[in-house]
């Protein structure tokens, strides 16, 4: 979770991302900010986020991130 | 049938009295039978296209089901006797022949599309290349309606359910419908399947509130429509039609106008689409979100014909930028040590693969190559301008609220999208670059006030009407802009208020539409995508 949220913070240091779970809901990551984050995720985690894995409910929040690559882990 | 035509409004009127009289479990059969005869007044001839795009994607839509059922039902017999690994190595299996009837489908229908949208202008360029003029095409094909519309909107369905997002519809007509839903055959917007069906197949009971709402936000895309769009094509046709006559000052002024009627064409158009679907109880996604209120070009693509580039974003700009190609790509580069090349590549090629594409489907020619080329490439300079962006508002933190400041934004985007829309404008790119140079090399201010610019088509009268219609369509949109909607404002007011209001919006449609003798309103400039 902690290289997680360096990772989030490198993209937004201005963000809260221990306490924001509207992160695309406000529109704070955009699209180009979900495709970096999906390839840095990529390189530490060697985790494949897919396009039908980017909705809403799975990056509007650090921690519903940090779930996605647990299950993600878990299926591979 | 054009839908600001007398028989489009007689068609509409119909449909309503009808959907509203009829047991309403059969409204939705009147829909699909109204669509399709809407659909053959624009021609029988073009009926094989709509039915072949909706057969093939019917069929496999119930294959790509099949198939997943199969497995799960499989998966569930033989669960204690298969290893994690064969079950995983069965899913793969069952994955790949999914995907292969789903590519058969895309190439189908996108290859329908591309032989009739782009084959002349291949053909054409590749004749050019070898010296012929390219005037003897091969074939001469009229687009059949809203074929770019339906493709993507049917394309977009089997993509969701290849991806297990939902069920097949299995009723083969309540399928054809949610392909062929009139209002949004003639220009969008391109619907999700998950959305758009439940209130496609409901039964709507009549409800006076949102029947009136739906003829009111009608009645402002009638007047964005035909007292703003259709009188200002006047003065852009002199413009565009002699370039070499109309340079400098009027090229600005083309600029500026056409953004104005591109705007008022195509969001009045759409107003009419989502107000009708509304007054018969159907929600479709907005498309326009003021985008001339735009403070950068990233903003404006978020408020500009929404639907489309959602459709590229989730169908191309995602699936791209995360294959796993890409992404083992992007880390081999962050081994040999190039961190900042990895960084940008997937997002780089995904954002000129999703803007070239754009580009192309808004016409076959190198105009609009060029012009998503464009975009895609200005987006990416203000991404990597990002943090000096910051940087600067850290040291000026007041700015980032100061309604002056916003103000420059908002024009200064307003006026570099209006520069890119010069490439819809103008015929070919070198009269684009020709007349964009000119503004600079023979700009003549006093044609603003020598009566030169009475002389393009537009007579003082437009351009007072054409002033005060824009000044209503900016208060409108500053109240939209807040949140507001001003159709429940006007609800809530005393009768006399609301007839006011209403009549008189409709009296200036009457009275100031661009009629004339043997009047036929412009196409619009989104029917032919």
């Amino acid at each position: 979770m902690d290289t997680l949220l360096e990772i989030l913070n490198d993209l937004h240091p201005d963000v809260d991302f221990e306490t924001c779970d509207t992160l695309i809901d406000d529109e704070i990551l955009d699209s180009f900010d979900i495709v970096s984050l999906i390839a840095e995720i990529n390189n530490e985690f060697d985790v494949n986020i897919s396009a039908k894995d980017i909705i809403p409910e799975n990056f509007n929040s650090a921690q519903a991130l940090w779930a996605l690559i647990e299950r993600l882990e878990d299926e591979e | 049938m054009s839908i600001t035509s007398y028989s489009f409004l007689l068609f509409a009127g119909l449909l309503l009295i009808l959907y509203y009289v009829i047991p309403r479990r059969w409204q939705w059969a009147l829909l699909l039978i109204a669509s399709y005869a809407f659909y053959c007044f624009s021609g029988v001839k073009y009926l094989g296209y709509i039915l072949s795009t909706t057969i093939c994607a019917y069929f496999v839509s119930l294959r790509i089901w099949e198939l997943k059922r199969r497995q799960d039902a499989r998966l569930k017999l033989h669960k204690d006797e298969l290893s994690r690994e064969e079950k995983k190595a069965y899913k793969a299996a069952v994955k790949k022949k999914q995907k292969a009837w789903l590519i058969f489908a895309l190439l189908f229908n996108f290859g329908i599309l591309g032989v009739i949208k782009y084959g002349n202008f291949v053909v054409s360029n590749i004749s050019g290349l070898f010296g012929a003029s390219g005037e003897d095409l091969f074939f001469q094909l009229t687009l059949p309606l809203g074929i770019s519309f339906y493709t993507f909107q049917t394309m977009g369905y089997l993509i969701d359910l290849y991806r297990g997002e939902y069920e097949p519809e299995r009723n083969f007509f309540k399928f054809s419908l949610f392909v062929s839903f009139f209002p949004q055959l003639i220009q969008g917007p391109i619907s999700r399947f998950g959305s758009l069906s439940k209130d496609l197949y409901a039964s709507h009971p009549f409800d006076g509130r949102q029947v009136s709402f739906g003829l009111q936000r009608m009645l402002y895309g009638y007047f964005k429509k035909m007292v703003i769009a259709d009188r200002i094509i006047a003065g852009l046709t002199t413009i565009s039609g002699d370039p070499s006559a109309y340079t400098g000052a009027y090229v600005f002024v083309g600029m500026i106008f056409y953004a104005i009627d591109l705007y008022m064409d195509f969001s009045g158009g759409i107003d009419i689409v989502i107000g009708l679907s509304q007054a018969l109880g159907i929600t479709l996604p907005e498309n326009f979100k003021r985008p001339y209120f735009s403070k950068s070009l990233k903003d404006y693509w978020h408020r500009w014909h929404i639907s489309l580039c959602n459709w590229f974003k989730d169908y191309l700009f995602y699936p791209i930028s995360t294959s796993p190609a890409m992404l083992a790509r992007a880390k081999k580069m962050k081994a040999a040590g190039h961190e900042g090349l990895s960084r940008r590549f997937t997002v780089y090629t995904a954002t000129m693969t999703v803007w070239l594409s754009t580009g192309i489907w808004h016409g076959a020619s190198w105009n609009f190559v060029v012009w998503g080329l464009l975009n895609g490439f200005f987006l990416l300079l203000s991404q990597e301008l990002e943090p000096s962006y910051r940087r600067f508002y850290e040291r000026f933190p007041r700015l980032e609220k100061n309604a002056l400041w916003n103000s420059f934004r908002m024009v200064r985007t307003f006026l570099f999208v209006s520069l890119l829309c010069m490439f819809d404008y103008y015929d070919s790119v070198s009269t684009v670059v020709r007349s964009f140079v000119s503004m600079f090399t023979s700009f003549r201010l006093s044609v603003f006030w020598d009566g030169s610019l009475l002389a393009i088509g537009l007579s003082a009268v437009d351009y007072w009407i054409l002033l005060v219609s824009l000044i209503l369509v900016f208060i409108i949109s500053r109240i939209q802009e807040k949140g507001q909607s001003v159709r429940g404002l006007i609800a809530a007011r005393a009768l006399p208020v609301r007839v006011i209001a209403w009549y008189g919006l409709f009296l200036i449609v009457i009275l100031f539409g661009a009629y004339g003798i043997g009047y036929d309103a412009t196409q619009f400039i989104y029917n032919q995508f």
